[in-house]
């Protein structure tokens, strides 16, 4: 294992701090307990969206904190949920009055820490209300499972939400956005190498050169199965041959079409992946209207990639192109 | 004889050792169906809850160790692990409230409480392949030793029994909750590690009461 790491045990603590350093016009960090806040939170009247979970997957979610988007992020060790103690901090530090929405990705210790947190902010008088994002489509068999696991989805949640947030909808209404956003999204992702956890030094699955494990989480842990590797146009298709039914989308639909990388992926590749998947929605009647190609979730060095399509109506479309001020996402401000 | 806070502390010290001392294990099972944070993790709430115990005065009851464990690795651990395993310490807590000795009778209220709040916060059932399937049987053998008339070393050793049987009984299992469930049939053959964990420190339980016993050589 070759990193660009100090101590293992310091990885975390150390990004965060030189993310704070690149980005102190956007962000505040604060270090313990550790959590990522926007420079001028809380924002008087406005309904503050925390976010958080386990590290590894820059840049979620800290990436994401400022302006239209969300207003805390809490990093976890990496792909380890934070605790309730550092949510429950973050949730104090940009609650302006106006309630906390927290956006939980589903993820069995995300979901426990978030839900413990919620508790106890909810017994200090914070008006709380969860959206927890499940919008990947390779778990078919949610009754004997922990359920669909939330993925790509979850940055346009954060992003949608966040801008209505910023309009000034109150706490209800952000978080109907959000679950609506989250029930229009769907993704899906396939890995062609698996990742090294620091502190683990290990990768955390196996493949072979010739294998691809089709249809994985934002971990690169297994979803369907592990197939045999095939071309860029036959991967996207296979994941849209899933996505697309699931919803389903539609000719005449509008949609935003993400292309995520894994973390380990050229940007070239993405954009074949992208450029065969445009093809496919345009041969199916369904119209990319927004477009986001890159590392947005992604599972620490991994190569791979991963679709989300969102079905979007002129309300999305607008809070979609609403002025944004974070590290990764940035326009009209 | 019953045991009190002394014991309750010792399960702590004992617990770290034994986690620190499996680390690596706890790690392999999890890599092979979960995510392989699961030793780092409990090892990393319990170091702290070890540091902790120094905060504890000398009247502490043992429903005060308990209630130190559950808010130290609830604040340390993350994942799924903390809140489960913190609120099964809060339970426990809260099942020795007011007590300064704990008899048979009063392990097992410990014992099902912290079952039960593990069955709560993470809404598992027996046979999902989770840590519930070492907590259930240990309930279920720590019950029927205190009703057959045991002590407290034999009811907790009936339960570190168990609970290790359960968690080699877990490797045939298909998982239904947690990360392993995205594994669905590949996830038979793989012992659970939280199932694992739990026989550690049910493990240590018992031992903390047997050097109890023979500390006061009964």
């Amino acid at each position: 294992m070759k990193k660009l790491i100090n101590d293992p045990v310091d990885v975390v603590a150390e990004s965060v701090a030189g993310f704070g350093a690149a980005h102190a016009d956007i962000v505040r960090v604060v270090a313990d307990p550790l959590h990522v806040v926007r420079r001028d939170a809380p924002v008087a009247g406005k309904v503050a969206l925390v976010s958080g979970g386990g590290s590894g997957h820059e840049p979620l979610h800290a990436g994401y904190v400022g302006h239209g988007m969300l207003d805390a992020a809490v990093p976890g060790a990496v792909f380890t949920s934070p605790t309730p103690d550092r949510i429950l901090a973050a949730m104090q530090a940009v609650d302006a009055g106006a309630g906390v929405l927290l956006i939980v990705k589903n993820y069995t210790g995300d979901v426990l820490n978030f839900e413990t947190a919620a508790e106890l902010a909810a017994a200090q008088g914070i008006d709380v209300r969860t959206v927890v994002t499940d919008d990947d489509v390779a778990v078919t068999d949610s009754l004997y499972t922990a359920g669909r696991r939330g993925t790509g989805g979850t940055v346009l949640v954060e992003r949608i939400a966040g801008a209505a947030a910023e309009r000034g909808d109150d706490l209800d209404a952000v978080a109907s956005i959000a679950a609506a956003v989250n029930a229009d999204a769907r993704s899906m992702g396939v890995a062609l190498t698996p990742c090294t956890v620091p502190h683990s030094g290990e990768p955390s699955f196996a493949l072979a050169e010739d294998e691809m494990e089709f249809g994985i989480g934002i971990h690169g842990e297994p979803g369907r199965e592990t197939l045999p590797m095939e071309a860029a146009d036959r991967i996207v298709d296979r994941l849209l041959d899933v996505i697309l039914p699931d919803l389903p989308f539609a000719s005449g639909d509008r949609v935003l079409l993400m292309t995520d990388g894994m973390g380990g992926t050229p940007l070239a590749e993405l954009y074949i992946a992208h450029r065969r998947a445009s093809e496919r929605l345009a041969e199916e009647g369904i119209e990319v209207v927004r477009s986001l190609v890159g590392d947005h979730v992604t599972a620490l060095e991994m190569q791979g990639c991963a679709l989300t399509v969102l079905r979007l109506d002129d309300e999305r479309i607008e809070l979609w192109d609403a002025p944004v001020q974070t590290a990764s996402l940035r326009w009209r401000r | 004889m019953d045991v009190d806070s002394n014991w309750a502390t010792d399960w702590v010290r004992r617990s770290a050792d034994a986690v620190a001392a499996h680390k690596a294990d706890l790690a392999a099972l999890d890599r092979a169906i979960g995510d392989g944070d699961h030793g780092e993790n409990l090892d990393r709430g319990y170091r702290a809850a070890l540091a902790a115990l120094d905060g504890l005065g000398d009247d502490a009851t043992p429903a005060d160790a308990l209630m130190l464990v559950a808010t130290t690795l609830i604040s340390n651990v993350g994942g799924a692990a903390g809140p489960l395993y913190g609120t099964a310490f809060l339970k426990a807590s809260g099942a020795a409230q007011g007590l300064d000795e704990l008899g048979p009778s009063d392990v097992v209220a410990i014992l099902t409480a912290a079952r039960d709040g593990i069955v709560l916060r993470g809404k598992a059932e027996p046979g999902d392949k989770t840590m519930v399937d070492a907590w259930t049987p240990a309930v279920e053998a720590a019950s029927a030793a205190a009703a057959a008339g045991s002590d407290v070393r034999a009811v907790l050793e009936a339960a570190a029994g168990a609970a290790e049987r359960g968690a080699v009984d877990t490797e045939p299992l298909v998982a239904r909750k947690g990360r392993a469930s995205y594994l669905g049939e590949r996830s038979a053959g793989h012992r659970d590690p939280g199932a694992e964990s739990t026989a550690l420190l049910l493990r240590a339980a018992a031992e903390a009461a047997a050097d109890a016993a023979e500390r006061r050589g009964s």
